[in-house]
């Protein structure tokens, strides 16, 4: 088998060596093909200029490709040290596991204590997104059902306490329990027509969706009122008091981010969450064991979709006002980058992924532009050097000795 | 008493008739090998058999139940097991959570029961791990629970994919070519194994090349070739069907 293997990357090689004729050919084909694609609407010039553009870079490229062997196996150096997930850099600090936790929740829980109202107010859209990530998780992490429109499901819990909230007179506490239900419950019927579909389709269907569901609400002016958004919602009540100062708030979303990662926690490692790991693995292994893939594929969107809606929610109530701005197709891929960057699967890595990805740019803000140029490369060169994330998802059972894994 | 009735079962993938009206039929406890050359229908019968393609038209019962129809998981959960040919293992899983997952239809925690994790659920999971180092010991892999499967060598792989058909409790198990690829010593230990399991009350049927494990254990065997069945019958007869001897070695023989 690996030899087999090696022998088609012999192949492969000598297709691009240099003495043969579609080295210097078939940049040109291509950029010609490009050039012609463009003249209709560009006219001669342009398109002659795209030509030679494009063929002198192809070359290049070409050319440079060569390189790229060489260039792999100094990054297979490199990607060797990087290749340890940050369970095993921390397994080898031989830090005691209580005091890591000790100081973890002490500094977790004094944050408001010595904090700045602004890096209080960071942390609690820190935890929104530990929240909204954790659900997406679910679905692309455990599942493995590429999801690019999760952000719709956000936007439903957010919009749900919303109109629940300023239309009805809804508190909070009995608004969430029907933002969670509708959003989970958009989650299935999403679910139903796209799950036929797999990989990139499913991916660009519910891109759609998303998009779909942000210009409904930007359109439907007469109950959400367009782009103007909607405002004046009321924050959480608790005892009888509103949730009004920061600090509060961060503790109120603590709390909700600990029940998000407990309750995800026991389902991944149960019954239901080995079998959507076995669906992401192979579906048809998993059918053939007897897992039912459609109703598995069903929950997970409708179980991720539900902590879409809780952080929705959660996050209207924080400010006070909702607008379609928040939900656009950007935001998914933020929430996709978090999972991603934390480790596809796994539930600390996740969380790390979020808390990242939401405090990193606040402190690139002194370099403005060139932020987001900045936290792009950095994920593309993780994506090249450890594309699994920094963490490794956790075993599904109790009896997880990992002396062989 | 038969456990397994295939009429008339009849496949096309547009113009290629991969399986053309094949009929036979499985006594419970025995070992049924199907044989033919390359490309003759063999994997896609069992395909047909267990819900992962549909077949053009015929029917499949098992247990006096018609199957014919079913989707794939619900074919496992009246008992008929499979394994693949191209091993299709949950990778990323451990050795032992393979064969967790494989009880699936065996149990029923739902998400509500795996949040509140009462006593039923703990009992379960319990019983499912137990029962999963037992599977493991079954084919040797107890060594190996905590192991990423696709850290194991191949013949282990082939031995997996066997535990973890054993581990949905079937009566019925088909084996895609488990011997496939092996060596002379990981080939008889494979045959001792399918034998353990017709020993341990199992139907089997069997796709295999290598004649030796076909007539060393098989009771019946069919062949098929280009998608008909031209020949079925006992070892002895098979070797002596000139049908057969024409399909393997050529009209020119
Ligand atoms: N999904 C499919 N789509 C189209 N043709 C298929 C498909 N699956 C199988 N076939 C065709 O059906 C025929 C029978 O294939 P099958 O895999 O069942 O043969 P087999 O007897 O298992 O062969 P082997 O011994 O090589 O495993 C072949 O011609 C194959 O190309
Ligand atoms: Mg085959």
């Amino acid at each position: 088998m690996t030899e087999q293997r090696a022998e088609s990357k012999e192949q492969r090689a000598k297709n691009t060596d240099k003495k043969s004729p579609g080295f210097v050919l078939r940049p040109l084909i291509i950029a010609l093909w490009l050039a012609l694609l463009f003249l209709p609407f560009r006219g001669i010039k342009d398109a002659l200029i795209l030509f030679v553009m494009l063929s002198i870079l192809l070359f290049i490229f070409r050319a440079l490709s060569g390189y790229a062997k060489t260039l792999t196996e100094k990054f297979n150096g490199i990607r060797q040290s990087v290749n340890i997930s940050l369970e095993t850099v921390y397994a080898r600090s031989k830090i005691p596991q209580f005091v890591t936790y000790l100081l973890l929740f002490g500094f977790i829980l004094s944050v408001p204590f010595f904090a700045k109202d602004y890096f209080i107010d960071v942390l609690i859209l820190a935890g929104i997104y530990v929240i909204l990530a954790q659900g997406l998780n679910v679905v692309v992490g455990f599942a493995g059902l590429l999801n690019l429109g999760f952000v719709a499901f956000y936007a439903i819990g957010a919009y749900s306490y919303a109109l629940l909230n300023t239309k009805m007179g809804l508190g909070f506490w009995s608004a969430l329990p029907l933002s969670v239900v509708l959003a989970s419950f958009s989650g299935f019927l999403l679910a139903v027509p796209a799950l036929r579909l797999k990989g990139d389709y499913l991916a660009i269907v519910t891109l759609g969706f998303g998009e779909i569901v942000r210009l409904v609400l930007n359109n439907w002016d007469s109950v959400t009122k367009g782009p103007n958004g909607i405002g004046g919602i009321e924050p959480p009540y608790l005892f009888g008091m509103p949730l009004g100062r920061l600090s509060y708030y961060y503790y109120f979303i603590l709390a909700f981010v600990a029940l998000t990662v407990f309750m995800v926690r026991r389902v991944y490692k149960s019954r239901t969450g080995r079998a959507w790991v076995a669906i992401r693995e192979d579906e048809i292994a998993s059918s053939s064991i007897g897992i039912n893939t459609t109703a598995y594929k069903l929950y997970a969107f409708a179980f991720g979709a539900f902590w879409a809606g809780a952080a929705g929610a959660l996050f209207a109530a924080k400010m006070q006002f909702v607008s379609p701005e928040s939900f656009t197709f950007m935001e998914s891929v933020l929430i996709l980058s978090m999972v991603i960057l934390g480790g596809l699967g796994s539930i600390p890595g996740v969380i790390l992924g979020a808390v990242i990805l939401v405090i990193l740019p606040e402190m690139l803000r002194e370099i403005q532009l060139y932020r987001m140029l900045a936290l792009g490369s950095g994920l593309v060169l993780l994506m090249i050097f450890r594309p699994q994330g920094l963490f490794r998802p956790g075993r599904l059972s109790r009896l997880a000795g990992r002396a062989n894994l | 008493m038969y456990l397994l009735e295939v009429r008339d079962l009849t496949k096309h993938f547009g113009g290629i008739r991969a399986i053309e009206e094949v009929r036979f039929r499985v006594r419970e406890g025995s070992i049924t090998s199907i044989i033919g050359p390359n490309g003759a229908g063999k994997t896609t019968l069992f395909n047909c058999l267990t819900g992962i393609t549909q077949p053009t038209k015929g029917r499949v019962s098992f247990l006096d139940t018609e199957i014919t129809g079913f989707r794939s998981s619900s074919i496992v959960k009246l008992g008929i097991a499979r394994t693949f040919q191209n091993i299709r293992l949950f990778k990323e899983m451990s050795v032992l959570e393979n064969i967790m997952v494989s009880q699936h239809c065996r149990t029923g925690a739902g998400l509500f029961a795996s949040i509140l994790r009462g006593n039923a659920f703990k009992k379960e999971e319990k019983i499912i791990e137990e029962k999963a180092l037992e599977y493991l010991e079954l084919v040797g892999l107890e060594d190996f629970a905590e192991t990423l499967s696709w850290n194991l060598p191949y013949g282990s792989q082939k031995r997996l994919e066997i535990a973890r058909a054993i581990a949905t409790e079937p009566r019925l198990m088909l084996l895609d070519e488990p011997t496939a690829g092996m060596n002379p010593q990981e080939t008889s230990e494979m045959m001792e194994l399918i034998k353990k399991l017709q020993e341990l009350g199992k139907t089997i049927i069997l796709i295999e090349h290598d004649m030796k494990v076909v007539m060393g254990i098989s009771e019946n065997i069919v062949v098929l070739d280009h998608g008909v069945k031209i020949a079925e019958g006992t070892p002895g007869e098979i070797r002596k069907n000139p049908l057969v001897i024409e399909a393997y070695l050529g009209k020119e023989h």
